[in-house]
């Protein structure tokens, strides 16, 4: 390498003086030496590009320090330079999971920005989707943190279900993921013939084959032993560092937005919040399998109660017309025009808008300037959060534990580099 | 030593005529001179590949390089591509639809790239499966680098290809640092892409003999950095 | 929430607390049912403990704001939360580009505990913005390589991105020649 030093950054330097030549052994005890592992982006079990500085003592972990960034991609940035409906499909693929609650927070801050009235049946529609997708997300987790832990014909198990799951959002919505189903004032289209009786379907048969998932996990000792007892945090800990979601219902705060703060009719439903009591790996992994037994049930409930209605509001300043209005109605068209061209103004004002995602709160914070172009999306995300956790969770702990921990953490490090 | 011989025009129907000799000719190639019928044969083998400009000499090399030795360059690409070792690499979300891939309904075990490993230097496929950032691409340079001959890498889904969605600072198309020998377009790709996309690749492997990266990217002669060299 | 009412008693409470004073507490704003209180930076570990003693524990969220052309014009929120009352609370601080420094609200002080969640939360906010939070343990880089010139989520940092190709300038691409 030719540069010059002087060009050279310190943090260029700090990379170039690294060598590969022999570490001289000191010849003590090998078992008080610290060593520093880098558990780098490229890892098969760090769930995405996370970096983990790791010191070790012998095997157990004395401390961790996440570099995170690898996969930070600019969502608020690109955001801002998006009109407000544009700007959904920017914002869903943040973490990439959970692209329907993504969405549910931006459009959910964009509508109490805009008092717009939801109508609804589109918050039911909204309610399957999200609960369908908390499903899948979970799956996803259960599988690659089975994985991680070796068990990997869970893996395939869940893809199975989570193929259903796809489908049902391909027939409503027209992708399996990143839909952008959800718009500003309702949901982009009605649920086609079918649907209803297809997602019956499946929730007929989920709760069995999560039974199936719990008759191997659960009676397996490797995974008893690994996940029972390792990594407990108590409840005053997890609140300190701003951790909600499953992780701090396993440590036994019963916490869930959906209950505390209902938002898009989640008050009709009767549902239970999966507690812990430990707080402990095996808590947190038991409150997320619970939690897809609970998310069954909702769904149910909002099939049977699906009211009728329109999909989206009838505001046309906000909703794009239907389109068989566009050959007759000169308004519809003017609306149409002016909404494709130029999108909607926001009156001017902030505002936060907190859900429950599968991970924990999430919260889309929008700024307007009276534009039809968001002046500021941040995106408040769980698991950026939550991976503050990781080190009061892991230090003290041994190697492989430290590896089932990020596994329960359940880090989408879309959501959490942005 | 330089051999006589009329430029043979390509169709032209072998006339019997030869005279059974081995020659050696200057760029030392043992040529049997007397079989311009093996010659035609070669053009004829190579079919609508084989350059029109070339004949004579060049021809005779070109065929040569390309096609008398076809038959165990064709089984050894047979072989490679239909065991490919993808590395296990997913960055965002591409890679869950790449494990749909692997999942029960598209199943990529069905045609032998099952095996994803976890290690470079036991890969030979890169599918980078979603958006790289200007952090990350040193490090997929690196795992490129790091990955042994012959090596192929797919572009999946729109960021890597092109900047996808997010056209802004943070992101680095995958062809401005590394070769890419297949873009699957797609946000995300459905699994038949996927597998559209690393079946075109397998194709590609077996149809083109010469695997190595320098022929394939027009680099010969350039020379790889080491660290510490 | 707090409604308006409830919004204004708040900031009165904060402002005759002891040692805070009347500049302590700069404004209030009641929007779409919402708190937000805005705060001199100087006194913000001082404005959040206050509220902590109120009943709102949790830190949710730490995030930034660039109010280009409004000056001051880098603006970080905390939003705070109360589980047991569920109630919400904002608080905003405003700091100009030229003097960008805050105290960071991470570490214990001799003025009570201090949030540990603010952590990553105040490295991106540094990240993207360039405040400086004075008395954080790491303040580094989070997001961009750590030698970044600029802070990305200004709104005078251009979006960048490569140039979208068509056949009229097709030759300004950086181009696979394959």
């Amino acid at each position: 390498m030719t540069v010059a030093d002087q060009q050279l950054s310190e943090y260029r330097r700090r990379e170039q003086s690294i060598t590969l030549s022999q570490v001289e052994q000191s010849g003590e005890d090998t078992h008080e030496e610290l060593l520093t592992l880098n558990f780098g982006p490229h890892h098969p079990a760090t769930h995405g590009v996370l970096r983990l500085l790791v010191t070790l003592q012998g095997e157990v972990v004395r401390s961790i320090k996440p570099v995170i960034g690898y996969v930070h991609t600019g969502i608020e940035k690109t955001a801002e330079d998006k009109a407000y409906w544009k700007a959904i499909p920017v914002v869903e693929r943040m973490d990439y999971l959970s692209y329907y609650f993504n969405s549910m927070a931006y459009v959910g801050a964009v509508e109490t920005l805009l008092e717009v009235e939801v109508p609804k049946r589109a918050q039911y529609l909204r309610v399957i989707h999200l609960e369908l997708n908390r499903i899948a997300s979970h799956l996803i987790w259960l599988g690659t943190s089975a994985l991680d832990l070796g068990a990997v014909s869970i893996f395939l198990y869940c893809l199975r279900e989570r193929e259903l799951i796809l489908d049902l959002f391909e027939m409503s919505s027209g992708a399996r993921m990143h839909t952008r189903y959800f718009q500003v004032g309702g949901v982009m289209e009605d649920i086609p013939v079918g649907f209803v009786e297809k997602t019956r379907e499946f929730t007929k048969v989920m709760p069995a084959r999560a039974d199936q998932y719990g008759a191997i996990l659960n009676a397996n000792q490797i995974v008893l032993q690994r996940l029972r007892g390792t990594c407990p945090l108590d409840a005053e800990t997890l609140l300190s560092l701003g951790v909600t979601g499953p992780l701090l219902r396993a440590a036994g705060n019963p916490w869930d937005l959906r209950k505390a703060a209902p938002y898009s009719s989640y008050d009709d439903f009767d549902f239970k919040i999966p507690v812990g009591t430990v707080g402990d790996n095996y808590d947190r992994f038991a409150v997320r399998v619970a939690e897809i037994y609970e998310s069954v049930k909702i769904i149910d409930q909002a099939l049977d109660g699906l009211p009728e209605g329109p999909h989206i509001t009838t505001d046309r300043k906000i909703a794009l017309p239907p389109r068989h209005e566009l050959a007759t109605s000169m308004e519809a068209l003017i609306h149409h025009f002016k909404l494709v061209t130029e999108g909607f103004r926001v009156p001017p004002g902030e505002i936060y808008y907190p859900i429950e995602s599968p991970r924990g709160e999430l919260a889309c914070f929008v700024r307007s300037d009276g534009s039809s172009k968001p002046a500021r999306v941040h995106m408040r995300d769980p698991s950026f959060v939550n991976l503050q956790a990781l080190s009061h969770m892991a230090e003290g702990s041994y190697i492989a534990d430290m590896i089932a921990t990020l596994a329960m953490l359940d880090p989408i490090l879309g959501g959490i580099d942005r | 030593m330089e051999i006589k011989r009329e430029p043979v025009p390509r169709g032209a129907r072998p006339t019997g005529q030869g005279q059974g000799e081995v020659e050696i000719d200057s760029s030392g190639l043992r040529v049997n001179t007397h079989d311009s019928k093996e010659l035609l044969r070669g053009a004829e083998l190579l079919g609508p590949t084989a350059p029109a400009s070339m004949d004579g000499e060049e021809l005779e090399r070109y065929v040569h390089e390309r096609v008398l030795t076809t038959t165990l360059e064709k089984a050894v690409s047979w072989g490679r591509s239909n065991s490919f070792f993808p590395l296990a690499f997913g960055l965002a979300c591409c890679a869950m639809e790449q494990f749909q891939t692997a999942g029960p309904r598209m199943d990529i075990a069905r045609f032998g790239f099952e095996a994803f490993r976890a290690s470079p230097r036991q890969a030979d496929l890169i599918i980078l499966a979603g958006r790289v950032s200007i952090k990350m691409a040193p490090i997929i340079r690196r795992l490129y680098d790091q990955m042994l001959e012959p090596k192929w890498a797919i572009s999946m889904g729109a960021c890597c290809s092109s900047m996808g969605v997010f056209n802004n600072y943070a992101l680095v198309p995958a062809d401005k640092f590394m070769p890419i020998d297949v873009h699957v377009p797609g946000c995300p790709p459905r699994p038949e892409s996927l597998m559209h996309g690393i079946l075109k690749l397998r194709k590609m492997v077996q149809d083109d003999p010469d695997a190595g990266w320098r022929e394939r990217y027009g680099a010969q002669g350039t020379e790889e950095i080491l660290p510490g060299a | 929430m707090p409604d308006a009412t409830g919004l204004e008693l708040l900031a009165k409470e904060l402002q005759e607390s002891e040692g805070m004073g009347a500049e302590a507490i700069l404004g209030t704003l009641y929007f779409r049912g919402h708190a937000t209180l805005e705060a001199q930076p100087q006194r913000i570990r001082a404005v959040l403990g206050r509220l902590r003693e109120r009943g709102y524990r949790s830190l949710m969220s730490v995030h930034g704001v660039d109010y280009y052309p409004h000056e001051p014009r880098l603006g970080v929120h905390y939003e705070l939360l109360d589980m047991d009352k569920v109630d919400r609370v904002t608080v905003v601080v405003r700091v100009s580009t030229d003097a960008p420094d805050l105290d960071s609200v991470t570490p214990d002080g001799e003025d009570g505990k201090g949030w540990p969640t603010a952590d990553h939360q105040e490295r991106e906010i540094y990240d993207m913005f360039g405040v400086a939070f004075h008395g954080h343990p790491d303040m580094r880089r989070i997001l961009m390589p750590e030698d970044y010139e600029g802070h990305p989520q200004r709104r005078d940092f251009p979006v960048g991105g490569e140039p979208v190709i068509f056949t009229y300038n097709e030759h300004e691409s950086s181009g696979v020649t394959r």
